[in-house]
């Protein structure tokens, strides 16, 4: 009797660790290309590192350095300036159409796949597609020459000035409809209740939505924002396939950045370096925002 | 030693103290049932018979054999849990037979003990559906056949019945009771239904913030409540509890109440003990059917006790009619027979059925033992 | 008050809801058109869009560029067409696919069911993992890649998008596993299940759902990744995002536009078809990790 309670003793410590078990390997790959990695790349940012690392310690000789970098400055301001577009611009439209497609729309089932396909491409084909369509010589601009519209001039994809909006317009392309999807989601959560009250109190539709639907519709203005800066600072694809940086380096950002630092000027310091700042931005923003979620999870 | 026994056992989650040093010890073929209102620990005990939660410290043990520390399949127990937790996936039959494949029972068995678990819970037509095309009655029955068909040495129920309309819940307790009396199994029972305490139990233990308060049989636990919380929880409307002073006429003790006009009201104690509380607070505990109209008043008693009182609310409820009033500076109820004709502000003749009251320590709330 | 109107507590006029169908047509041309005015210039010969309209139809149809897109278009330096890395990406994608979302199956399991000390910080840990910038980790994986004597290869790719999508899965199947009843759990384990049994016989039957998810959303992640392939691929498993940016932006001799278009639409296609034939779970995905509720 003795020996059977010791048989299930172990059965039962064997089922305590064998969750353990296999939650690890994946806990160790997390552990070591993750943080590990983070914390290999913080090093390095400190270091001389050129071609190949280096683990001569010099301090935060790169950041200063950086920081002195007019490229450095110019993707900083980019990003500023593609980021905050973007996520406005993606948010509004987000919201129109979400707000739009929910009044009872004959076609919804339609609609919201043609708003949501761009989000399935790679950046890379998006880039593909409007590099050319915004091709002064061949894309709109052309058939407008060519349907009566002479004057009619698009060139900002071949602006030092302006091309960097042309990535904000691409990037708004393939995201919106995502944001309208989460906008929309929301939308269908709100109780329908709710409205019928707040009209029965006498509130136009502008009113009804401004005081009432748009304070709810809260949660999902934290998480598009959460989302779309996330993928603002990590953009890379669609600027390489757009405009490759150019002309010149209009539109470089931190991330085409690190990578023409690291990769093909060897100064994997200061490559290394400028990621820091990207994951500090991302930090920034993500912790808090994740730290709310899993507490209210709870 | 019992079938089934818990000594000093406790819990601790993280700092807080949630069941402290439960001692019960159980018969076998008995029918426990642990009730006590929401959070007091009962799940948690029970989860700890089935092997669900760890033991802090103390020893279950079935049959002797302690059990702390072994895998929940390996203490043949069979639990049924309030959701029933069927698996959505498995048809009613597989449902049933997934303990007895997962212990390694033939097919041929494991078909044989279906048949007959079925037949006895009138569920054979039900084998081959899925729990989501189920009724909650049906589901129900699935569940305690896929405990039932184990043969464990324990029936573990937590609310098995709560999720059930009240129709059903009364039907599915009568069977619940006829089951038992059948198989005659261990079962034991959580809930926090005092009526299905009542009318299942062989014995109850009322549970309060991890306490046991009274382990007794129903009627113990309902003619002698160890304290006012059990006096107050087990029975529906509550125990009437009513400040009093004792007073000792020629050594009779009485109860001195005072009534809605402030006057002061002799009840006569059928406790001769209580004499030595002379003029000494107490608490009465008197059960509303234990106060009537005088014509409906228990002609077994040795001890009815006539009072005159203002009424305030009457509530017919078909069967009866619950009156209130104040008596000792609190709302009492009575229940009347449903034909008694008064009314609201009306100064009636009440009958107290002295035999059924009790008299608690104020300080401490426990029942002064007579 | 039109039919159309009934339910919904918001009630709008005939010329808002002429304006509401006037904007959402528009829009629906703005996220159309590109896509469209790429398939109408694929099956053109070049010369009818250097000279013409890229709206009009083809005069002459062709599928010449698909071909040679396909199959003999310059990659780089050799005129292989983007048929090989379309194979790379095939043998990239579906081993890193199936992998990380029977890991995140496994994880979500563990992180709901069988909760531990310390379980909501490893999550946490696990979830900021989906959002950092992957220029973070470059360095350091390039020379690990070295190291294991996997660099430039599929497998090396493979590992590389299953310890950087395995946050997302986790999170995909916690959030579901986190709404199935625990006590069914407990029912399994009384019955004498262990912890994989559970999770194959009561568990893994009644994820089709989140898995659907999960695949869906590793599936266009890594098809569409260009980063990592970009950075730790040689030619030999140079995944088609790569591929598609080298033939399109190399600078030597013509632009062949159409057979740039064929290419992306090639490039795009195992997306857009899980897309379309899965598109309703992939949203409900992207939902499950953002919005909550
Ligand atoms: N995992 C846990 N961690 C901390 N405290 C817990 C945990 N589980 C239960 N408790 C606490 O233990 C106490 C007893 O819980 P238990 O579930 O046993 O109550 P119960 O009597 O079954 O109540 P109910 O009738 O609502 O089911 C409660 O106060 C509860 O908050
Ligand atoms: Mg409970």
């Amino acid at each position: 009797m003795a020996d059977v309670a010791r048989a299930a003793d172990f059965r039962t410590r064997l089922q305590q660790w064998i969750p353990k078990l296999v939650l690890s390997p994946s806990l160790a790959a997390i552990l070591f290309f993750v943080y590990g990695f983070i914390f290999f790349t913080v090093y390095l940012s400190f270091t001389g590192s050129k071609m190949l690392p280096r683990y001569d310690w010099i301090g935060i000789e790169n950041y200063v350095r950086l920081w002195g970098l007019s490229h450095w400055w110019t993707a900083i301001t980019n990003l500023g300036i593609f980021a905050s577009l973007y996520i406005i611009f993606c948010t509004l439209i987000g919201l129109a159409l979400a707000i739009f497609l929910d009044q009872k729309i004959r076609g919804e089932g339609m609609l919201r796949p043609i708003y949501l396909y761009p989000m399935a491409l790679s950046f890379i084909v998006t880039g593909t597609a409007w590099k050319w369509f915004l091709d002064p010589g061949i894309g709109l601009e052309q058939t407008m020459h060519l349907w009566g519209w002479e004057s009619f001039e698009f060139g900002w994809i071949k602006d030092r000035d302006m091309a960097i909006y042309t990535v904000v317009i691409a990037a708004v392309w393939q995201t919106s409809g995502f944001v309208m999807a989460m906008f929309l989601a929301g939308l269908r959560g709100i109780d329908n209740e709710l409205l019928k009250a707040a009209q029965i109190d006498g509130a136009s539709n502008w009113n009804l939505y401004r005081r009432i639907v748009i304070p709810l519709l809260r949660p999902a203005f934290l998480s598009a924002f959460v989302i779309l800066a996330h993928l603002a600072v990590k953009s890379y694809d669609l600027v390489i396939a757009l405009t490759g940086g150019g002309p010149g380096r209009a539109t470089e950002l931190p991330a085409t950045f690190m990578y023409s630092y690291t990769f093909t000027r060897n100064s994997m310091g200061i490559g290394a370096s400028s990621a820091v700042i990207m994951l500090m931005t991302i930090a920034a923003i993500m912790v808090p925002y994740l730290y709310s979620e899993l507490r209210e999870r709870k | 030693m019992g079938f089934l026994d818990i000594r000093d056992v406790t819990k601790f989650y993280g700092q807080t103290e949630v069941l402290h040093r439960i001692n019960i010890s159980i018969e076998e073929d008995e029918f426990l049932v642990l009730v006590g209102p929401s959070g007091c620990g009962k799940s948690t005990l029970l989860n700890m018979i089935a092997g669900l939660e760890s033991i802090t410290s103390g020893e279950v043990s079935i049959r002797g054999r302690v059990i702390n520390g072994v895998h929940p399949s390996q203490r043949n127990i069979a639990m049924v849990f309030q959701s029933y937790a069927l698996y959505p996936n498995m048809t009613v039959g597989k449902n049933i037979t997934f303990g007895l494949e997962m212990h390694g029972v033939s097919r041929h068995e494991r078909e044989e003990a279906l048949l007959d678990v079925a037949k006895l819970l009138q569920i054979d037509h039900l084998l081959d559906r899925k729990p989501g095309q189920l009724s909650g009655g049906q589901r129900q029955r699935v569940a305690m056949g896929r405990a039932l068909v184990r043969k464990p040495d324990v029936f573990l129920f937590d609310e098995p019945l709560s999720n059930l309309d009240a129709k059903l819940r009364v039907d599915m307790r009568t069977e619940i009771k006829k089951l038992h009396e059948k198989l005659k199994t261990t079962i034991v029972y959580v809930t926090h239904d005092q009526i299905e305490a009542m009318t299942l139990s062989t014995r109850i233990a009322v549970l309060e913030q991890g306490h046991i308060q009274q382990l007794g049989t129903p009627q113990e636990i309902y003619n002698t409540p160890a304290n006012v919380f059990v006096g107050r929880f087990m029975g529906s409307p509550a125990m009437n509890v009513i400040p009093a002073r004792v007073a000792v006429q020629e050594g009779v003790p009485f109860a001195c109440v005072t009534d809605s006009g402030d006057g002061e009201q002799l009840l006569r104690f059928s406790q001769a003990n209580l004499a030595g509380w002379d003029g000494r607070e107490i608490l009465l505990g008197i059960r509303p059917e234990a106060i009537t109209d005088p014509e409906g008043a228990d002609r077994g008693s040795t001890n009815v006790v006539s009072l005159r009182n203002r009424i305030g609310v009457t509530e017919p409820a078909g069967s009866d009619t619950f009156v209130t009033m104040t008596l000792g500076g609190i709302d009492v109820t009575a229940r009347m027979r449903a034909d008694v004709n008064v009314c609201r502000g009306d100064t009636v003749d009440l009958a107290f059925n002295m035999d059924k009251a009790v008299a608690f320590d104020p300080e401490t709330e426990k029942r002064i033992e007579s | 008050m039109g039919s159309a109107a009934q339910d919904t507590a918001v009630h709008t006029g005939r010329v808002a809801r002429t304006f509401i169908y006037l904007v959402l047509l528009l829009f629906a041309l703005f996220y159309l058109l590109p896509f469209l005015v790429m398939l109408i210039n694929s099956v053109k010969p070049l010369s009818e869009i250097t000279s013409g309209n890229m709206l009009a139809l083809p005069a002459v149809w062709t599928i010449e560029p698909w071909l040679s897109a396909w199959s003999t278009a310059q990659i780089g330096v050799e005129p292989t067409g983007l048929k090989p890395y379309f194979v790379n990406s095939l043998l990239m994608v579906v081993p890193a696919v199936a992998i990380s979302t029977i890991l995140g199956a496994l994880n979500g399991y563990v992180l709901t069911k069988w909760r531990f000390r310390g379980d909501g910080i490893l999550f946490g840990l696990m979830l900021f993992s989906c959002f950092i910038p992957f220029q973070i980790v470059l360095i350091p994986m390039a020379r690990t890649l070295g190291i294991l004597g996997m660099a430039g290869s599929t497998p090396g790719l493979v590992l590389v998008h299953v310890v950087y999508g395995l946050g997302f899965t986790t999170l995909f199947f916690r959030n579901y596993y986190a709404a199935f009843p625990t006590e069914l759990v407990r029912a399994a384990m009384i019955d004498g299940a262990g912890f994989f049994k559970i999770f194959w016989r009561i568990m893994l039957p009644v994820s089709g759902p989140i898995m659907v998810v999960s695949i869906i959303w590793q599936f266009t992640n890594i098809w569409n990744d260009f980063l990592f392939g970009a950075s730790f691929a040689d030619l030999d498993s140079m995944p088609m995002t790569v591929a598609l940016n080298n033939l399109v932006n190399s600078s030597t001799g013509v632009k062949e536009y159409n057979v740039h278009f064929a290419g992306a639409i090639i490039a795009a296609l195992p997306t857009l078809v899980v897309y379309v034939v899965a598109g309703r779970y992939f949203v409900r995905g992207l939902m499950a990790g953002s919005v909550k509720g």
